[in-house]
Protein backbone atom coordinates (compact mmCIF):
# COMPACT_ATOMS: atom_id res chain seq x y z
CA UNK A 1 0.00 0.00 0.00
CA UNK A 2 1.16 3.52 -1.21
CA UNK A 3 1.92 5.49 2.30
CA UNK A 4 3.27 8.78 0.38
CA UNK A 5 2.13 9.99 -3.31
CA UNK A 6 3.30 12.75 -5.01
CA UNK A 7 1.72 13.47 -8.38
CA UNK A 8 3.64 16.12 -10.08
CA UNK A 9 4.15 17.79 -7.29
CA UNK A 10 5.93 21.34 -8.13
CA UNK A 11 7.00 24.15 -6.60
CA UNK A 12 8.21 27.43 -8.02
CA UNK A 13 9.42 30.84 -6.49
CA UNK A 14 9.62 34.17 -7.81
CA UNK A 15 13.12 35.49 -7.12
CA UNK A 16 14.67 38.92 -7.75
CA UNK A 17 13.49 42.55 -6.45
CA UNK A 18 12.76 44.81 -9.79
CA UNK A 19 12.04 41.58 -12.41
CA UNK A 20 10.98 38.88 -10.76
CA UNK A 21 11.84 35.75 -12.30
CA UNK A 22 10.26 31.98 -11.81
CA UNK A 23 12.80 29.76 -10.12
CA UNK A 24 11.82 26.13 -9.94
CA UNK A 25 12.88 24.49 -6.34
CA UNK A 26 11.38 21.26 -7.11
CA UNK A 27 10.09 20.21 -10.64
CA UNK A 28 7.25 18.25 -10.85
CA UNK A 29 7.70 15.05 -9.21
CA UNK A 30 6.38 11.69 -9.06
CA UNK A 31 6.82 9.33 -5.97
CA UNK A 32 5.69 6.24 -4.36
CA UNK A 33 6.80 5.30 -1.21
CA UNK A 34 5.36 2.13 0.17
CA UNK A 35 4.09 1.09 3.98
CA UNK A 36 6.86 -0.34 5.80
CA UNK A 37 9.71 0.98 4.18
CA UNK A 38 12.57 3.12 5.65
CA UNK A 39 12.86 5.70 2.39
CA UNK A 40 15.74 7.92 2.04
CA UNK A 41 15.60 10.91 0.21
CA UNK A 42 19.04 11.90 -0.56
CA UNK A 43 20.93 15.31 -2.64
CA UNK A 44 23.27 17.64 -1.86
CA UNK A 45 22.46 20.60 0.29
CA UNK A 46 19.98 22.52 -1.79
CA UNK A 47 18.58 20.41 -3.68
CA UNK A 48 14.85 20.28 -2.91
CA UNK A 49 14.47 17.97 -0.07
CA UNK A 50 13.68 20.52 2.58
CA UNK A 51 10.98 21.93 0.23
CA UNK A 52 9.79 18.43 -0.87
CA UNK A 53 9.56 17.86 3.19
CA UNK A 54 7.77 21.21 3.41
CA UNK A 55 5.23 20.50 0.72
CA UNK A 56 4.27 17.40 2.35
CA UNK A 57 3.81 19.17 5.63
CA UNK A 58 1.47 21.88 4.18
CA UNK A 59 4.13 24.43 5.52
CA UNK A 60 4.31 25.42 1.61
CA UNK A 61 1.74 25.42 -1.07
CA UNK A 62 2.41 23.38 -4.41
CA UNK A 63 2.62 25.50 -7.49
CA UNK A 64 0.93 22.13 -9.34
CA UNK A 65 0.57 18.81 -8.77
CA UNK A 66 -0.73 16.99 -5.63
CA UNK A 67 0.27 14.70 -2.75
CA UNK A 68 -1.50 11.99 -0.88
CA UNK A 69 -0.42 10.97 2.71
CA UNK A 70 -2.28 7.59 4.05
CA UNK A 71 -4.63 7.88 1.30
CA UNK A 72 -5.56 11.37 2.61
CA UNK A 73 -5.15 15.16 1.21
CA UNK A 74 -2.15 17.03 2.80
CA UNK A 75 -4.63 19.54 4.79
CA UNK A 76 -6.46 16.62 6.49
CA UNK A 77 -6.03 16.80 10.26
CA UNK A 78 -6.71 12.99 10.73
CA UNK A 79 -3.70 12.93 8.64
CA UNK A 80 -1.49 14.89 10.44
CA UNK A 81 -2.29 12.82 13.62
CA UNK A 82 -1.35 9.84 12.07
CA UNK A 83 2.77 11.53 10.89
CA UNK A 84 5.67 12.77 12.64
CA UNK A 85 8.04 15.52 11.59
CA UNK A 86 11.30 16.69 12.46
CA UNK A 87 12.71 19.69 10.85
CA UNK A 88 15.61 20.48 9.81
CA UNK A 89 17.89 21.76 12.64
CA UNK A 90 14.94 22.10 14.53
CA UNK A 91 14.62 25.22 17.60
CA UNK A 92 11.88 24.59 19.90
CA UNK A 93 10.57 26.96 22.79
CA UNK A 94 13.38 27.45 24.64
CA UNK A 95 11.38 28.86 27.66
CA UNK A 96 9.75 25.16 28.09
CA UNK A 97 11.74 22.43 29.50
CA UNK A 98 11.85 18.86 27.63
CA UNK A 99 8.93 17.44 29.63
CA UNK A 100 6.54 21.09 28.93
CA UNK A 101 7.37 20.75 25.29
CA UNK A 102 6.77 16.98 24.90
CA UNK A 103 3.64 17.30 26.93
CA UNK A 104 2.71 20.76 24.54
CA UNK A 105 3.32 18.73 21.19
CA UNK A 106 1.37 15.73 22.83
CA UNK A 107 -1.93 17.62 23.84
CA UNK A 108 -1.55 19.34 19.98
CA UNK A 109 -1.49 16.06 18.59
CA UNK A 110 -4.46 14.58 20.81
CA UNK A 111 -2.62 12.35 22.90
CA UNK A 112 -4.81 10.86 25.66
CA UNK A 113 -4.52 12.80 29.20
CA UNK A 114 -3.99 9.83 31.13
CA UNK A 115 -1.80 8.51 28.74
CA UNK A 116 0.43 11.25 28.26
CA UNK A 117 2.76 11.15 30.77
CA UNK A 118 3.73 7.65 30.13
CA UNK A 119 4.75 8.62 26.64
CA UNK A 120 6.49 11.11 27.40
CA UNK A 121 8.81 9.42 29.95
CA UNK A 122 8.92 6.68 27.45
CA UNK A 123 9.90 8.63 24.73
CA UNK A 124 12.67 10.88 26.50
CA UNK A 125 14.19 7.45 27.73
CA UNK A 126 14.22 6.37 23.71
CA UNK A 127 16.38 9.40 22.95
CA UNK A 128 18.36 9.06 25.55
CA UNK A 129 17.30 12.19 27.46
CA UNK A 130 15.54 10.33 30.59
CA UNK A 131 17.54 12.67 32.96
CA UNK A 132 17.44 15.77 31.12
CA UNK A 133 13.74 16.18 31.31
CA UNK A 134 13.56 18.93 33.73
CA UNK A 135 15.78 20.82 31.64
CA UNK A 136 14.82 24.04 30.03
CA UNK A 137 15.88 23.58 25.94
CA UNK A 138 17.97 26.89 26.43
CA UNK A 139 20.61 24.69 28.25
CA UNK A 140 20.35 22.48 25.43
CA UNK A 141 23.53 21.33 23.17
CA UNK A 142 22.84 20.95 19.38
CA UNK A 143 22.48 17.39 19.86
CA UNK A 144 20.05 17.55 22.52
CA UNK A 145 17.80 19.97 20.74
CA UNK A 146 18.39 16.83 17.69
CA UNK A 147 16.81 14.20 20.38
CA UNK A 148 14.36 16.36 21.51
CA UNK A 149 13.34 16.62 17.96
CA UNK A 150 12.93 13.07 17.31
CA UNK A 151 11.32 12.49 20.50
CA UNK A 152 8.51 14.67 19.17
CA UNK A 153 8.00 13.71 16.03
CA UNK A 154 7.50 9.72 17.67
CA UNK A 155 5.64 11.06 20.82
CA UNK A 156 1.89 10.18 19.24
CA UNK A 157 3.11 6.88 17.89
CA UNK A 158 2.57 8.24 14.52
CA UNK A 159 1.84 5.62 11.22
CA UNK A 160 4.57 7.57 9.33
CA UNK A 161 7.81 9.68 10.41
CA UNK A 162 9.52 12.00 8.55
CA UNK A 163 12.77 13.10 9.36
CA UNK A 164 14.72 15.91 7.55
CA UNK A 165 18.22 15.15 7.79
CA UNK A 166 18.06 13.66 11.47
CA UNK A 167 22.16 12.87 11.83
CA UNK A 168 22.73 16.58 11.61
CA UNK A 169 24.59 17.96 14.79
CA UNK A 170 24.68 14.31 16.31
CA UNK A 171 28.11 12.74 17.30
CA UNK A 172 29.01 9.15 16.09
CA UNK A 173 27.11 7.28 19.06
CA UNK A 174 24.05 9.93 18.38
CA UNK A 175 24.27 9.06 15.16
CA UNK A 176 24.33 4.76 15.88
CA UNK A 177 21.44 4.99 18.13
CA UNK A 178 19.52 7.26 15.54
CA UNK A 179 19.85 4.58 12.79
CA UNK A 180 18.53 1.74 15.75
CA UNK A 181 15.94 3.81 16.51
CA UNK A 182 14.75 4.11 12.48
CA UNK A 183 15.32 0.85 12.48
CA UNK A 184 13.20 -0.24 15.55
CA UNK A 185 10.35 2.06 13.74
CA UNK A 186 10.11 0.10 10.84
CA UNK A 187 9.93 -2.88 13.14
CA UNK A 188 7.01 -1.67 14.69
CA UNK A 189 5.44 -1.19 11.25
CA UNK A 190 6.21 2.76 10.61
CA UNK A 191 6.96 3.88 7.49
CA UNK A 192 10.64 6.25 8.24
CA UNK A 193 10.60 9.07 5.06
CA UNK A 194 14.42 10.44 5.79
CA UNK A 195 16.51 13.10 3.59
CA UNK A 196 19.97 13.43 4.29
CA UNK A 197 23.50 13.91 2.38
CA UNK A 198 25.06 11.70 4.50
CA UNK A 199 25.67 8.39 2.16
CA UNK A 200 26.49 6.33 4.18
CA UNK A 201 23.46 6.75 6.36
CA UNK A 202 21.09 6.11 3.72
CA UNK A 203 23.54 2.79 1.92
CA UNK A 204 22.68 1.62 5.66
CA UNK A 205 19.26 2.31 6.52
CA UNK A 206 17.08 2.49 3.61
CA UNK A 207 14.94 -0.14 1.87
CA UNK A 208 14.83 2.30 -1.26
CA UNK A 209 15.91 5.99 -1.81
CA UNK A 210 15.30 8.88 -4.21
CA UNK A 211 18.02 11.08 -5.76
CA UNK A 212 16.99 14.40 -6.13
CA UNK A 213 19.36 17.18 -7.63
CA UNK A 214 18.84 20.80 -8.12
CA UNK A 215 14.97 20.01 -7.54
CA UNK A 216 14.77 16.97 -10.24
CA UNK A 217 14.61 13.68 -9.55
CA UNK A 218 17.91 11.81 -10.51
CA UNK A 219 16.76 8.16 -9.64
CA UNK A 220 14.73 6.04 -7.21
CA UNK A 221 15.12 2.37 -6.41
CA UNK A 222 16.66 -0.27 -4.00
CA UNK A 223 20.43 0.77 -3.48
CA UNK A 224 21.48 -2.35 -4.85
CA UNK A 225 19.27 -1.54 -8.30
CA UNK A 226 20.56 1.80 -8.25
CA UNK A 227 24.48 0.74 -7.86
CA UNK A 228 24.06 -1.43 -10.88
CA UNK A 229 24.13 0.33 -13.33
CA UNK A 230 27.13 1.74 -12.27
CA UNK A 231 30.54 1.24 -14.03
CA UNK A 232 32.40 -1.50 -12.14
CA UNK A 233 35.75 -0.66 -11.28
CA UNK A 234 39.00 -2.76 -10.18
CA UNK A 235 41.82 -1.56 -7.33
CA UNK A 236 45.18 -2.84 -8.47
CA UNK A 237 47.90 -2.67 -6.01
CA UNK A 238 51.66 -2.54 -6.29
CA UNK A 239 55.15 -1.81 -5.00
CA UNK A 240 56.52 1.04 -6.01
CA UNK A 241 56.35 4.80 -6.06
CA UNK A 242 55.81 5.76 -9.65
CA UNK A 243 52.73 5.94 -11.94
CA UNK A 244 53.39 4.79 -15.09
CA UNK A 245 51.77 7.32 -18.39
CA UNK A 246 50.20 3.65 -20.00
CA UNK A 247 47.94 3.62 -16.55
CA UNK A 248 47.05 7.09 -17.15
CA UNK A 249 46.11 7.31 -20.34
CA UNK A 250 43.88 4.02 -18.81
CA UNK A 251 41.78 6.54 -17.15
CA UNK A 252 43.14 5.07 -13.35
CA UNK A 253 42.65 7.35 -10.29
CA UNK A 254 46.09 6.32 -8.97
CA UNK A 255 47.18 7.29 -5.30
CA UNK A 256 51.02 6.55 -3.58
CA UNK A 257 51.41 5.94 -0.50
CA UNK A 258 54.70 5.15 0.64
CA UNK A 259 56.24 2.46 -1.55
CA UNK A 260 53.21 1.01 -2.84
CA UNK A 261 50.48 2.74 -5.42
CA UNK A 262 46.59 2.31 -5.32
CA UNK A 263 45.71 2.05 -8.83
CA UNK A 264 41.75 2.38 -9.55
CA UNK A 265 40.47 1.20 -13.09
CA UNK A 266 37.42 0.98 -15.12
CA UNK A 267 36.48 -3.10 -14.96
CA UNK A 268 36.89 -3.36 -19.32
CA UNK A 269 40.47 -2.04 -19.02
CA UNK A 270 41.62 -4.45 -16.18
CA UNK A 271 44.22 -6.52 -18.61
CA UNK A 272 45.66 -3.54 -20.30
CA UNK A 273 47.00 -2.22 -16.78
CA UNK A 274 48.25 -5.49 -15.70
CA UNK A 275 49.70 -5.52 -19.04
CA UNK A 276 51.40 -1.82 -18.59
CA UNK A 277 52.91 -2.83 -14.91
CA UNK A 278 54.15 -5.58 -16.41
CA UNK A 279 55.74 -3.96 -18.91
CA UNK A 280 57.23 -1.49 -16.18
CA UNK A 281 58.63 -4.67 -14.05
CA UNK A 282 56.25 -3.57 -11.58
CA UNK A 283 55.37 -5.85 -8.98
CA UNK A 284 51.59 -6.45 -8.56
CA UNK A 285 50.97 -6.34 -4.28
CA UNK A 286 46.87 -7.13 -5.13
CA UNK A 287 44.13 -7.26 -7.83
CA UNK A 288 40.57 -6.66 -6.53
CA UNK A 289 36.76 -5.78 -8.02
CA UNK A 290 35.32 -2.86 -6.07
CA UNK A 291 31.75 -2.90 -5.47
CA UNK A 292 29.45 0.21 -6.64
CA UNK A 293 28.52 1.91 -3.55
CA UNK A 294 25.57 4.87 -3.69
CA UNK A 295 28.13 7.51 -3.64
CA UNK A 296 29.51 5.94 -7.24
CA UNK A 297 26.44 5.79 -7.99
CA UNK A 298 25.38 9.68 -6.89
CA UNK A 299 28.62 10.81 -8.50
CA UNK A 300 27.68 9.02 -11.67
CA UNK A 301 24.14 11.09 -11.35
CA UNK A 302 24.91 14.46 -10.80
CA UNK A 303 29.11 14.35 -12.23
CA UNK A 304 29.60 18.00 -10.13
CA UNK A 305 33.24 16.89 -8.78
CA UNK A 306 32.85 20.20 -6.46
CA UNK A 307 29.35 19.06 -4.89
CA UNK A 308 30.82 15.32 -4.78
CA UNK A 309 33.72 16.74 -2.82
CA UNK A 310 31.82 18.26 -0.14
CA UNK A 311 29.27 15.45 -0.05
CA UNK A 312 32.66 13.08 0.63
CA UNK A 313 34.08 15.18 3.43
CA UNK A 314 31.02 15.27 5.12
CA UNK A 315 30.63 11.50 5.00
CA UNK A 316 33.95 11.04 6.04
CA UNK A 317 33.99 13.63 8.88
CA UNK B 1 -12.79 27.18 22.89
CA UNK B 2 -11.49 24.20 21.34
CA UNK B 3 -8.66 21.94 22.71
CA UNK B 4 -5.91 23.40 20.27
CA UNK B 5 -6.76 27.12 20.62
CA UNK B 6 -7.12 26.65 24.71
CA UNK B 7 -3.21 24.96 24.20
CA UNK B 8 -1.69 26.92 22.34
CA UNK B 9 -3.17 30.01 24.32
CA UNK B 10 -2.09 28.92 27.41
CA UNK B 11 1.92 28.13 25.85
CA UNK B 12 1.50 32.03 25.00
CA UNK B 13 0.52 33.18 27.47
CA UNK B 14 3.73 31.08 29.74
CA UNK B 15 5.84 32.28 27.13
CA UNK B 16 5.10 36.12 28.72
CA UNK B 17 5.54 35.32 31.78
CA UNK B 18 8.57 33.16 31.32
CA UNK B 19 10.05 36.17 29.23
CA UNK B 20 9.54 38.60 32.38
CA UNK B 21 6.63 40.12 30.54
CA UNK B 22 4.91 41.04 33.93
CA UNK B 23 7.90 42.49 34.83
CA UNK B 24 6.26 45.66 34.15
CA UNK B 25 4.42 45.23 36.74
CA UNK B 26 7.47 46.40 39.25
CA UNK B 27 7.91 49.31 36.97
CA UNK B 28 4.25 50.27 37.56
CA UNK B 29 4.33 49.88 40.94
CA UNK B 30 6.54 51.95 41.33
CA UNK B 31 4.99 54.42 38.97
CA UNK B 32 2.28 54.80 41.21
CA UNK B 33 3.22 54.44 44.76
CA UNK B 34 5.68 57.26 43.78
CA UNK B 35 2.88 59.16 42.24
CA UNK B 36 0.48 58.67 45.44
CA UNK B 37 2.82 59.88 47.57
CA UNK B 38 3.67 62.44 45.31
CA UNK B 39 0.12 63.76 44.79
CA UNK B 40 -1.19 63.44 48.29
CA UNK B 41 1.62 66.33 49.04
CA UNK B 42 0.97 68.86 45.80
CA UNK B 43 -2.69 68.04 45.16
CA UNK B 44 -5.03 70.04 47.35
CA UNK B 45 -8.42 68.35 46.78
CA UNK B 46 -7.63 67.06 43.00
CA UNK B 47 -5.89 64.12 44.58
CA UNK B 48 -8.12 61.41 43.28
CA UNK B 49 -8.83 63.01 39.88
CA UNK B 50 -4.66 63.35 39.50
CA UNK B 51 -4.43 59.59 40.64
CA UNK B 52 -7.20 57.88 38.46
CA UNK B 53 -5.98 60.26 34.82
CA UNK B 54 -2.44 59.13 35.96
CA UNK B 55 -2.83 55.53 37.01
CA UNK B 56 -5.48 54.58 33.79
CA UNK B 57 -3.26 56.36 31.50
CA UNK B 58 -0.53 54.47 33.09
CA UNK B 59 -3.00 51.06 32.78
CA UNK B 60 -3.39 51.79 28.94
CA UNK B 61 0.34 52.60 27.77
CA UNK B 62 2.08 49.61 29.61
CA UNK B 63 -0.54 47.70 27.96
CA UNK B 64 -0.48 49.03 24.56
CA UNK B 65 3.45 48.88 24.64
CA UNK B 66 3.05 44.90 25.57
CA UNK B 67 -0.32 44.50 23.19
CA UNK B 68 2.17 45.85 20.15
CA UNK B 69 5.76 44.55 20.77
CA UNK B 70 4.16 41.16 21.96
CA UNK B 71 1.87 41.18 19.25
CA UNK B 72 4.21 41.62 16.28
CA UNK B 73 6.54 38.62 17.34
CA UNK B 74 3.29 36.26 17.46
CA UNK B 75 3.71 34.95 14.32
CA UNK B 76 6.85 36.44 12.66
CA UNK B 77 9.20 35.01 15.38
CA UNK B 78 7.97 31.57 15.04
CA UNK B 79 8.07 31.34 11.56
CA UNK B 80 12.38 33.00 12.12
CA UNK B 81 12.86 30.95 14.45
CA UNK B 82 10.94 27.54 12.66
CA UNK B 83 9.06 26.65 15.97
CA UNK B 84 5.82 27.07 13.76
CA UNK B 85 6.82 23.79 11.56
CA UNK B 86 5.90 21.21 13.87
CA UNK B 87 2.64 22.93 15.36
CA UNK B 88 1.69 22.90 11.56
CA UNK B 89 2.83 19.18 11.11
CA UNK B 90 0.15 18.00 13.56
CA UNK B 91 -3.59 18.65 13.42
CA UNK B 92 -3.46 22.34 14.40
CA UNK B 93 -5.21 24.22 11.65
CA UNK B 94 -3.63 27.87 10.60
CA UNK B 95 -6.47 29.21 12.09
CA UNK B 96 -6.30 27.56 15.59
CA UNK B 97 -3.04 28.45 15.57
CA UNK B 98 -4.03 32.33 15.69
CA UNK B 99 -6.61 32.45 17.52
CA UNK B 100 -4.48 30.61 20.18
CA UNK B 101 -1.67 33.45 20.19
CA UNK B 102 -4.83 35.61 20.53
CA UNK B 103 -6.43 34.55 23.01
CA UNK B 104 -2.47 33.85 25.07
CA UNK B 105 -1.77 37.52 24.76
CA UNK B 106 -5.38 38.92 25.30
CA UNK B 107 -5.21 36.53 28.31
CA UNK B 108 -1.90 37.91 29.25
CA UNK B 109 -3.09 41.94 29.25
CA UNK B 110 -5.93 40.67 31.15
CA UNK B 111 -3.75 39.12 34.12
CA UNK B 112 -1.30 42.32 33.52
CA UNK B 113 -4.30 44.79 33.28
CA UNK B 114 -5.93 43.12 36.92
CA UNK B 115 -2.38 43.25 38.73
CA UNK B 116 -2.46 46.88 37.23
CA UNK B 117 -5.82 47.61 38.20
CA UNK B 118 -5.32 46.93 42.19
CA UNK B 119 -2.32 49.07 41.86
CA UNK B 120 -4.32 52.01 41.24
CA UNK B 121 -7.21 51.15 43.57
CA UNK B 122 -4.10 51.07 46.37
CA UNK B 123 -3.11 54.73 45.33
CA UNK B 124 -6.56 55.77 45.65
CA UNK B 125 -7.00 54.20 48.60
CA UNK B 126 -3.69 56.11 50.21
CA UNK B 127 -4.62 59.13 49.06
CA UNK B 128 -7.75 59.65 49.99
CA UNK B 129 -8.20 56.90 52.78
CA UNK B 130 -11.18 55.12 51.27
CA UNK B 131 -13.18 54.21 48.45
CA UNK B 132 -15.86 55.97 47.48
CA UNK B 133 -19.28 54.70 45.01
CA UNK B 134 -18.42 56.51 41.97
CA UNK B 135 -14.51 54.60 42.36
CA UNK B 136 -16.29 51.97 40.42
CA UNK B 137 -16.43 53.73 37.26
CA UNK B 138 -12.80 52.97 37.21
CA UNK B 139 -13.45 49.29 36.93
CA UNK B 140 -15.32 50.30 34.30
CA UNK B 141 -13.02 52.52 32.39
CA UNK B 142 -10.03 49.61 32.98
CA UNK B 143 -13.11 47.79 31.10
CA UNK B 144 -12.74 49.86 28.07
CA UNK B 145 -8.86 49.88 28.33
CA UNK B 146 -9.17 46.22 28.04
CA UNK B 147 -11.20 46.90 25.25
CA UNK B 148 -8.59 48.75 23.50
CA UNK B 149 -5.75 45.94 23.97
CA UNK B 150 -7.63 43.14 22.05
CA UNK B 151 -7.69 45.29 19.08
CA UNK B 152 -4.15 46.61 19.47
CA UNK B 153 -3.69 42.75 19.76
CA UNK B 154 -5.47 41.99 16.98
CA UNK B 155 -3.98 44.64 14.59
CA UNK B 156 -0.50 43.51 15.70
CA UNK B 157 -1.36 40.04 15.02
CA UNK B 158 -2.93 40.97 11.85
CA UNK B 159 0.66 42.79 10.56
CA UNK B 160 2.67 39.66 12.05
CA UNK B 161 1.13 37.51 9.96
CA UNK B 162 2.61 38.74 6.71
CA UNK B 163 5.29 41.53 7.73
CA UNK B 164 8.74 41.92 9.70
CA UNK B 165 8.76 42.55 13.26
CA UNK B 166 10.08 46.29 12.75
CA UNK B 167 6.95 46.99 10.09
CA UNK B 168 4.97 45.60 12.26
CA UNK B 169 5.49 47.81 15.26
CA UNK B 170 5.57 50.60 12.81
CA UNK B 171 2.31 49.96 11.46
CA UNK B 172 0.30 48.79 14.26
CA UNK B 173 1.81 51.79 16.54
CA UNK B 174 1.02 54.23 13.75
CA UNK B 175 -2.75 52.96 14.33
CA UNK B 176 -2.63 53.03 17.63
CA UNK B 177 -1.56 56.42 17.31
CA UNK B 178 -4.39 57.16 14.71
CA UNK B 179 -7.27 55.21 16.31
CA UNK B 180 -6.75 57.76 19.60
CA UNK B 181 -7.67 60.35 17.86
CA UNK B 182 -10.39 58.74 15.71
CA UNK B 183 -13.34 61.03 16.78
CA UNK B 184 -11.33 64.53 15.62
CA UNK B 185 -10.38 62.04 12.26
CA UNK B 186 -14.07 61.26 11.82
CA UNK B 187 -15.25 65.47 12.60
CA UNK B 188 -12.20 66.46 9.77
CA UNK B 189 -13.78 64.17 7.02
CA UNK B 190 -17.01 65.40 7.99
CA UNK B 191 -16.34 68.79 6.92
CA UNK B 192 -13.39 67.87 4.28
CA UNK B 193 -14.44 67.65 0.31
CA UNK B 194 -13.31 65.83 -2.73
CA UNK B 195 -10.87 63.62 -2.43
CA UNK B 196 -9.96 64.72 0.98
CA UNK B 197 -12.92 64.11 2.11
CA UNK B 198 -12.71 60.57 0.78
CA UNK B 199 -9.66 59.63 2.16
CA UNK B 200 -10.74 61.27 5.44
CA UNK B 201 -13.76 59.05 5.92
CA UNK B 202 -12.16 55.99 4.07
CA UNK B 203 -9.37 56.15 7.15
CA UNK B 204 -11.71 57.10 9.82
CA UNK B 205 -13.58 54.06 8.99
CA UNK B 206 -10.82 52.25 8.29
CA UNK B 207 -8.53 52.52 11.81
CA UNK B 208 -9.80 51.77 15.09
CA UNK B 209 -11.79 54.08 16.80
CA UNK B 210 -9.70 54.18 20.23
CA UNK B 211 -11.06 57.45 20.89
CA UNK B 212 -14.69 56.14 21.60
CA UNK B 213 -12.64 53.31 24.18
CA UNK B 214 -11.01 56.19 26.33
CA UNK B 215 -13.22 56.95 28.89
CA UNK B 216 -10.00 57.99 31.23
CA UNK B 217 -11.20 61.61 31.81
CA UNK B 218 -15.47 60.94 32.28
CA UNK B 219 -14.48 58.54 35.18
CA UNK B 220 -11.82 60.91 36.53
CA UNK B 221 -14.51 63.60 36.85
CA UNK B 222 -16.68 60.73 37.95
CA UNK B 223 -19.33 61.39 35.32
CA UNK B 224 -21.75 58.15 34.22
CA UNK B 225 -21.31 56.04 32.01
CA UNK B 226 -24.54 54.95 29.93
CA UNK B 227 -25.63 51.54 29.35
CA UNK B 228 -26.29 51.70 25.88
CA UNK B 229 -22.53 53.48 25.19
CA UNK B 230 -21.04 50.61 27.14
CA UNK B 231 -23.02 48.02 24.90
CA UNK B 232 -22.19 49.53 21.49
CA UNK B 233 -18.41 49.67 22.04
CA UNK B 234 -18.29 46.38 23.11
CA UNK B 235 -20.12 45.10 20.17
CA UNK B 236 -17.65 48.04 18.58
CA UNK B 237 -14.53 46.64 19.78
CA UNK B 238 -15.76 42.84 19.21
CA UNK B 239 -16.60 43.56 15.42
CA UNK B 240 -13.51 45.43 14.55
CA UNK B 241 -11.34 42.38 16.28
CA UNK B 242 -13.39 39.75 14.63
CA UNK B 243 -12.82 41.53 11.16
CA UNK B 244 -9.10 42.00 11.67
CA UNK B 245 -8.67 38.70 12.96
CA UNK B 246 -10.45 37.01 10.08
CA UNK B 247 -7.78 39.19 7.72
CA UNK B 248 -4.97 37.88 9.77
CA UNK B 249 -6.68 34.07 9.13
CA UNK B 250 -7.03 34.84 5.15
CA UNK B 251 -3.47 36.12 5.07
CA UNK B 252 -1.43 33.38 7.12
CA UNK B 253 -3.91 30.23 5.23
CA UNK B 254 -2.15 31.06 2.16
CA UNK B 255 1.34 32.09 3.43
CA UNK B 256 4.62 29.93 2.29
CA UNK B 257 7.01 29.28 5.75
CA UNK B 258 10.08 30.30 4.17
Amino acid sequence: MAVIETHQLEKMYSVGFWRKRPKHALYPLDLIVEEGEIFGFLGPNGAGKTTTLKLLMGLVFPSAGSARILGMDLDDPRMKAQIGFLPEQPYFYDYLTARELLRYFGQLSGVDAKRLTARVDAVLARVGLRDAGNVHLRKFSKGMLQRVGIAQSILHEPKVVFLDEPMSGLDPMGRREVRNLMEELQIEGKTVFFSTHILSDAEALCDRVAIIHEGKLRGVGAVEELTAGVRAQVEVVYAGTEVPAALVALGAECRVAGDTVRAVVPQGEQEAALEALKRERLRLISLTPLRASLEDYFVAQLGSPKIEAAEVLEHNT
Amino acid sequence: MNDHIFHIATNTFREAVRDRVLYNLIAFALLMSGAAVLVGQISIGIERLVVINLGLTAVSLFGVVIAIFIGIGLVSKEIDKRTLYTVLSRPVRRWEFIAGKFFGLSGTLVVNTIFMAIGVFGALLYVSHGLERSDALVLLALYFIVLQFVIITALALFFSSFSSPLLSAVFAFSLFVIGSFAEDLRRFATIAHGLTGWLATGAAYLVPNLSALNIINQVAHGTPVGGQVIAYDTAYALMYTIAVLSGAVLIFEHRNLK
